[in-house]
């Protein structure tokens, strides 16, 4: 589904992603780990089409196709879904507003109808049960004055709403109590199927026992240094970061 | 020859036939005086400082346009708000057309101001209310009062509310010329008494336009009057709109003022507080673009004890076009528990676009509640991205944004249809076509 080979992407001349591959089939889950500042985020906003940073080298295929041209709302249309490290407050924008009018022009952007009001309603409360979101919350701006956990469920929820083939979660997990990390946890896995595909970044082992990766890959210094299975994850919950650092200067 | 010196000796036209020793007579002597003395204000003037007339005063326009061209209902119905019951009165190059007009009403006055001048039935209550409030000193203000001819004039008895609003609409068919028009209303509200207007201007012709329309509006104790203002007319139109509103207890008074159109639009409304515990609400939307310019001048006179008065002016200025926003509170000593707010929001599209905002707040009372603020900014590019990662894309995610930064100022809209009415103008000036439904 998403092939990325030698990716090199910076910004104002300053590189950031080094050359990174990754491939990620359908069905998979895969988790990217890595210290702060090593360039997760910046990864997930070039896929999702941020213009910000320059790809200077490499590729991202999408479904065989090079996206490299597409506008982020292209690729979004496409399927690919990015859950923000830090989602943005956008005031006067109600969050049942926003939802209708993504998908309505996701939908436009594929040659369907617009979706029935009452077929976007019914969805819109199957979702947002399914993340245990609370009715009020819906007519609210746009992660306006929202709490760190409700803006990450908010996140999901919007998941939930597009369907995408690929979601890529940017440490979604960080703010959420126990217990919402166990419902947006579940909500993703709900989501999960063998046409579809989820990248998750986080810092904390105890997301990857809700959400069990296929694989894990350690981004260090704009570079993927080691990949594994959901073992790797624990063993980097132990030891932290350093030997595989040192792992890499000895090689 | 100059305008000013065209309107100086047009003036005594304007006099035939009225009786010489008439209070009116004199107001208009005196205003005429006025304006001879002063001219038409220029840049060198502090309230005048980034909105200059001169390439507006060397059109030659024509004073009193002759006859009038005939429009069809059909042609023009667009420009009205036309799912609702209501009262229109609707003039055609500054005469009142009894054709596009609905005036059948009962229980209150509403005339044309030609007719109230001249009927006797009318003396005293003209007398009384006519001219009062304006800033004698203003010399627009003046030149409109000097060529006082015809308007609007709406009075409403003690305690009636009126549940259809009142339209106002001026065309101008220009004749193959350019036009100069003064409209003139008075608009008296008793006590406890509602009504509701929509006023805007329109020119159907590719010539210039100039309007100087001078509004005053009595709202006594309890009386209640919202007032909406449409402003989205042809590029070679300009509009100079002097509004004055003199408040009793416990009224409350709203303007909003929606500008998306014209060459040139000044809007100075002017507010002044006559008793305690009243309501001033004082509200703006402005998109341009182009070269067209908006400058909002507001004045909220807070004089008495336990009054409220709230102004928020939301502004987006694209290409060339520019803004400019001065809001001037007076607290005077003895109004204390004033409570006043003032907002001025701006996102500019372009880099050549400029807005001034001015916040001139003055006061003199020391138990007060006054806020204010201003921003100028562009469109925040994490937040568009955010939206077009969801699937928007840029145009309606700009758009979006827009609208929702202008949105509040829809909330305090009384008229469901003037709402949708102004969501589907700013739809159309922010060039997109979305569902909105304006919660
Ligand atoms: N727009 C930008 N301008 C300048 N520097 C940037 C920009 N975006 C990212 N960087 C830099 O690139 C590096 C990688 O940042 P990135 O946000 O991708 O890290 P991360 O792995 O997501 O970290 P964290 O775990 O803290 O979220 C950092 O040093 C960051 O300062
Ligand atoms: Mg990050």
């Amino acid at each position: 589904m998403l092939k990325i080979q030698n990716l090199q992407a910076g910004v104002e001349g300053r590189e950031i992603l080094k050359g990174i591959d990754l491939e990620v089939n359908a069905g998979e889950v895969h988790a990217i780990m890595g210290p702060n500042g090593s360039g997760k985020s910046t990864l997930s906003s070039v896929i999702a089409g941020k213009e910000e940073y320059e790809v200077s080298g490499g590729q991202i295929l999408f479904e065989g196709e090079d996206i490299d041209e597409l506008a982020a709302e292209e690729r979004a249309h496409k399927g690919i879904f990015l859950s923000f490290q830090y989602p943005v407050e956008i005031p006067g924008v109600s969050v049942t507003n926003f939802m209708r009018t993504a998908i309505n022009e996701t939908r436009k952007a594929r040659g369907l109808e617009e979706m029935p009001a009452n077929e976007m309603l019914k969805k819109i409360r199957e979702k947002s049960e399914l993340l245990e979101i609370d009715r009020n919350f819906l007519s609210r701006s746009l992660n306006e004055g929202f709490s760190g956990g409700e803006k990450k469920r908010n996140e999901i929820f919007q998941m939930a709403m597009l369907e995408p083939k690929l979601a890529i979660l940017d440490e979604t997990d960080s703010g959420l109590d126990i217990d919402a990390l166990r419902i947006v946890s579940n909500g993703v896995n709900k989501l999960r199927s063998k046409d579809n595909a989820v990248i998750v970044i986080t810092h904390y082992q105890r997301l990857l026992d809700y959400i069990v990766p296929d694989f894990v890959h350690v981004l260090l210094d704009g570079k993927i240094v080691k990949s594994g299975t959901a073992e790797l994850a624990h063993e980097l919950e132990e030891k932290g970061y350093d030997w595989i650092k040192q792992e890499k200067v000895s090689n | 020859m100059e305008l000013k010196d065209k309107l100086v000796s047009s003036f005594p036209a304007i006099g035939d036939g009225a009786d010489t020793r008439s209070t009116l007579h004199r107001i208009r002597i005196e205003a005429m005086k006025q304006f001879e003395y002063k001219g038409f204000p220029s840049k060198k003037e502090e309230e005048w400082k980034y909105t200059s007339l001169n390439a507006l005063l060397k059109s030659d326009y024509s004073l009193f346009p002759e006859g009038k061209n005939k429009l069809d209902l059909e042609d023009v119905k667009r420009y009205f708000i036309h799912d609702i019951d209501s009262y229109r009165l609707t003039f055609v190059d500054g005469r009142y057309d009894e054709e596009l007009s609905d005036m059948a009403h009962e229980g209150f006055d509403i005339s044309l101001m030609s007719t109230a001048i001249e009927n006797p039935e009318y003396r005293e209550v003209i007398e009384r209310y006519f001219n009062k409030t304006v800033n004698a000193k203003d010399s627009l203000t003046s030149l409109n009062t000097a060529f006082l001819k015809e308007g609007v004039f709406v009075r409403i008895p003690k305690g009636k509310l009126i549940g259809k609003p009142i339209q106002i609409l001026h065309f101008s068919t220009g004749n193959g010329e350019a036009l100069m028009l003064q409209p003139r209303n008075l608009i008296v509200v008793s006590e406890n008494a509602q009504v509701q207007f929509i006023e805007r201007h329109q020119s159907l012709s590719d010539h210039e336009v100039l309007t100087n329309s001078v509004t005053e509006i009595f709202a006594e104790k309890r009386a209640v009057v919202d007032y909406y203002k449409i402003q989205n007319d042809k590029l070679k139109a300009s509009l100079i709109d002097n509004t004055y509103i003199s408040q009793e207890g416990e009224s409350n008074v709203s303007v909003h003022t929606f500008s998306f159109g014209g060459k040139l639009t000044r809007n100075n409304l002017n507010f002044y507080h006559r008793g305690e515990r009243i309501e001033s609400t004082l509200k703006g939307v402005t998109i341009l673009g182009e070269k067209q310019h908006v400058d909002h001048h507001t004045l909220v006179n807070h004089a008495f004890p336990n009054c409220e008065s709230h102004q928020d002016y939301k502004g987006i200025y694209a290409d060339r076009s520019t803004g400019v926003f001065n809001g001037k509170v007076i607290v005077e000593r003895e109004a204390q528990k004033t409570n006043a707010f003032q907002q001025n929001n701006n996102i500019l599209l372009d880099d050549r676009a400029t807005v001034n905002t001015k916040p001139q707040l003055e006061i003199f009372a020391d138990d007060v509640k006054c806020s204010h603020g201003c921003t100028i900014g562009q469109l925040d590019d994490e937040a568009l991205f955010y939206l077009r990662s969801r699937g928007i894309p840029t145009k309606e995610a700009k758009a979006l944004m827009m609208y929702a930064f202008a949105n509040n100022v829809l909330e305090s809209v009384r008229i469901p249809e003037v709402k949708v009415r102004i969501n589907k103008l700013i739809a159309k000036k922010l060039g997109v076509d979305m569902g909105f439904d304006g919660e």
